[in-house]
């Protein structure tokens, strides 16, 4: 049984692939921004124009957001819905899943049309689905160099965060 | 989630529990006492009527450990029965849990309910309870009609069986003197339960006590 779910982390090395890879997505689509969110709604990473926005509370509303329309496909019959997109009067999301662990968050406006955004994610899906899959497969341990154990021993420092 | 290029540790924290049992009074009660700048906007979807719909999300940094800024996320569940689907999904990758009961003598049934709710959903997501970070609240000790704490630890907190040998050691509760967290009862077998604080959440009683305890389980699993 699993007992735990913070068993991942990011590298500077996956960071910097995953970011090259969105900006030239956001190039090639005229987005404005891009997040990546994990599915507990924990924000790994933005990309492109500073968004303007609580990041932290967008990253947690799109995770609740994205779970309960896996439900509602559930109930209709389907699998998932494997993206979703909000229009706005300017800015309008689209929301796609990478590898069912994260999910891709494109803030784009009437520079670009929802037609290109979706036409070029599937791509971007499958690029970042490869990253991704090699940072999962890799797991906590051995993160990187002298992180395999990031908190060992560190029982005083946390019971010192605690002074409110 | 350990984030080493933005050097932050994120973990989230469930509180779970029945209906109107003060989940989302702990958390106005954490917003309104942590310093502006260590803690996000306190996000509700609720009903008009103020009843938890789907969550309430509040972000807290607790400080800098290791170098790494440590940041919780702080959900409540709506505690109504009838969103359960909703509620389910709150739980999705959750790190620790608090599960707030409520000591009215009445609201023992609805208590249990939410228990047995709480270890089905987790097991349909392949977590263990009894393995994760976990403590138990028990809000509104100051009414009237407030069960005593061994009647409720012994409805919600009997303790499971711990099997590993290794554990069978006793461990003193840090929180409650001449109590244990571990220890062999009188047919033999380990047990271990949970730990347990009294709150008044309405006046802040017992609300950082219950937080701090469920974060520091938090950590120290990941160490």
């Amino acid at each position: 049984m699993t007992t735990g779910t913070a068993n991942w982390s990011f590298t500077q090395d996956d960071f910097t692939s995953i970011t090259e890879s969105l900006k030239r997505f956001l190039g090639e689509t005229k987005s404005r921004c891009a997040l990546l969110v994990d599915r507990s709604g924990q924000l790994v990473t933005t990309v492109g124009d500073a968004p303007g926005l609580d990041t932290t509370a967008f990253a947690s509303l799109t995770a609740a957001d994205y779970s309960a329309n896996d439900q509602l496909a559930k109930l209709v019959g389907e699998n998932d819905f494997s993206s979703l997109f909000h229009q706005g009067e300017k800015d309008s999301i689209y929301v796609a899943d990478i590898a069912r662990r994260l999910l891709l968050v494109i803030i784009f406006d009437s520079r670009t049309t929802v037609g290109l955004v979706r036409l070029r994610i599937k791509d971007e899906v499958e690029e970042l689905t490869l990253l991704i899959d090699r940072v999962f497969s890799r797991g906590r341990d051995g993160a990187e160099p002298g992180g395999h154990h990031l908190l060992k021993g560190a029982d005083d420092e946390i019971d010192k965060l605690f002074n409110w | 989630m350990i984030n080493y290029a933005s050097r932050e540790i994120n973990c989230k924290i469930v509180y779970y529990g029945p209906g109107l049992g003060g989940k989302t009074t702990n958390l106005e009660h954490v917003y309104g006492k942590v310093k502006p700048e260590t803690r996000g906007k306190l996000i509700s979807l609720a009903t008009e009527t103020e009843r938890t719909l789907f969550f309430d999300f509040l972000p807290v940094d607790l400080g800098t450990i290791r170098g790494f800024k440590t940041r919780f996320h702080l959900y409540t569940v709506p505690g109504q029965v009838y969103y359960n689907a909703s509620r389910k999904l709150i739980l999705k990758n959750v790190d620790g849990i608090v599960f707030v009961g409520d000591s009215q003598a009445e609201r023992m049934e609805a208590n249990l309910e939410s228990m047995q709710n709480l270890y089905d959903n987790m097991a349909e997501y392949g977590y263990d309870l009894t393995q994760m970070p976990f403590v138990i609240q028990y809000n509104k000790r100051d009414l009237p009609n407030a069960a005593p704490i061994e009647d409720l630890q012994g409805a919600l907190n009997p303790g499971w069986e711990v099997e590993d040998a290794s554990k069978h050691r006793v461990q003193p509760d840090p929180y409650h003197a001449g109590q244990n967290l571990v220890e062999q009862v009188s047919g033999g077998e380990w047990i271990e339960k949970a730990p347990y604080f009294e709150a008044i959440a309405v006046n802040g009683d017992g609300v950082f006590d219950t937080l701090k305890a469920v974060s520091k389980l938090v950590l120290k699993a990941l160490a």
